[in-house]
């Protein structure tokens, strides 16, 4: 039946959630709204923009291209979960440092493409990071900054100092 | 930008799927990956009562090599069948050709059957089972059947699926030993849909030459295969073929290109398909 509600448990950057959601409420609403994880951005809401984008069990997905329901059982991760207290994760730092965001509408859904981009390489050239980017549209940086921003991150996170 | 109510069925087996969608006719619609159909709800083009998330049914998801086969579930994500050893060994084309679809997160949802069963007019998969001559598992109320390849794809979006048929999985036959293969595609943007892709296959007993983003989807250039069958892999058959490829593509003209360009296209990708597979075949 159309607006039944269905139980939805979920880990969250390490807590629990759990909520009685419609089968229509996309993940990206349920982290926002239920869950009231506002760092993940809603963009163009059809799975262009990228701004949603979240780890579900460790891989990247467009939030706004899933429902809830379809999330119980998983581990999910959210930008939240990059800093440690008031201390940048990597990423963070470097995207700072290299001015590799102005309105930072498309940073959170940037961010999570690039944690497990860079874990699973953790020297790439720069056509790899421009690829890695291609599913996340900025409107504001011409993206220069940014790859430069990825290659000041992977060098930090291989314990060297760019 | 929300979807429409729609009641939502998460059947754990693929005859409790099969069922669900007998019993609710056309109101319900199979829920796959959802990287296209969830884009069609919330833009309320799609408004089915009933979704049918084929999401926990873990059997379907599997990729095996078995019977000479490769024997893909339809719900095997893209990204895992663009990882797979086996796949990397034996049919080599399915990776380069699933590295132009979107994007990683879209690979990472999206899966191979729900690309099939959807059959956009440029996508990827479905010009590459039509040149692998893959074969599709359908099961309907009444029992199994299979579809050749050359029979699945009706036309844009349309397949020879029927409403109550799930599609199971999907069987690439082994490549013959000396096979050469080409993918090459143009898009506007690094994973937009083709303007135009080829993918060619070199068998030993017979060339496969497809088109798609030209029309209503992926076509074999029967002209192009007669012409690299019969002259097999000298200089100028891959050039004679680009060209009688292009001789039979019909493209008009849509806001992403006019369709002189999607002709030479046509002419330029096949050639370049070509002759990709000419320096593979044999190694």
């Amino acid at each position: 039946m159309a607006g039944q509600q269905h139980t939805v448990r979920v880990t969250i950057n390490g807590e629990d959630y759990e909520g009685p959601v419609e089968a229509r409420l996309l993940l990206s609403d349920f982290i926002r709204h239920e869950a009231g994880l506002t760092g993940t951005h809603v963009g163009c809401e059809h799975g262009v923009c990228g701004a949603c984008t979240v780890l579900v069990d460790g891989a990247p997905v467009r939030s706004c291209l899933m429902f809830a329901v379809q999330a119980d059982g998983a581990s999910l991760e959210t930008v939240e979960a990059l800093a440690d207290g008031r201390t940048l994760h990597p990423l963070q730092e470097a995207f700072r440092r290299e001015h590799g965001l102005q309105c930072g509408y498309c940073t959170p859904g940037i961010l999570m493409t690039l944690k497990p981009f860079l874990e699973a390489n953790p020297a790439p050239s720069d056509a790899e990071i421009r690829k890695a980017l291609s599913g996340n549209l900025c409107r504001c940086t011409g993206y220069q900054q940014i790859v430069a921003a990825v290659r000041r991150a992977a060098a930090m996170l291989r314990g060297e100092d760019p | 930008m929300k979807p429409p109510p729609f009641a939502y069925e998460c059947p754990r087996d693929v005859a409790e799927a099969v069922a669900l969608l007998a019993a609710h006719g056309g109101d319900a619609r199979p829920l796959a990956g959802g990287q296209s159909l969830v884009p069609l709800l919330n833009f309320r083009l799609a408004r089915p009562a009933v979704l049918v998330d084929l999401n926990r049914i873990e059997a379907l998801a599997r990729i095996r090599v078995g019977d000479g086969a490769l024997r893909i579930g339809a719900m095997a994500r893209q990204a895992a069948v663009e990882a797979d050893a086996d796949v990397a060994r034996g049919w080599p084309i399915l990776p380069a050709a699933i590295g132009h679809i979107a994007h990683p997160q879209i690979r990472n949802r999206g899966t191979v059957g729900g690309s099939l069963a959807h059959n956009d007019p440029a996508a990827e998969l479905p010009a590459v089972m039509l040149a692998l001559d893959a074969e599709m598992i359908a099961q309907g109320p009444q029992g199994q059947r299979t579809i050749a390849a050359r029979e699945f794809f009706a036309g844009t979006m349309e397949t020879a699926l029927r409403p109550d048929e799930l599609l199971t999985e999907i069987r690439v036959p082994a490549l013959p030993e000396g096979t050469g293969w080409g993918f090459q595609e143009a898009a506007r943007r690094q994973g937009d849909f083709a303007l135009v892709a080829v993918a060619v296959v070199l068998k030993p007993d017979g060339a496969r030459v497809v088109v798609t983003g030209t029309g209503d989807g992926p076509a074999h250039m029967e002209a192009a295969e007669a012409v690299v069958a019969e002259r097999g892999t000298d200089a100028d058959a891959c050039e004679a073929a680009g060209d009688a490829a292009a001789a039979a593509s019909e493209p008009a003209d849509d806001p992403h290109a006019p369709a002189w360009y999607r002709q030479k296209l046509v002419t330029a990708l096949t050639r370049r398909a070509c002759r990709e597979a000419v320096i593979r075949m044999g190694r």
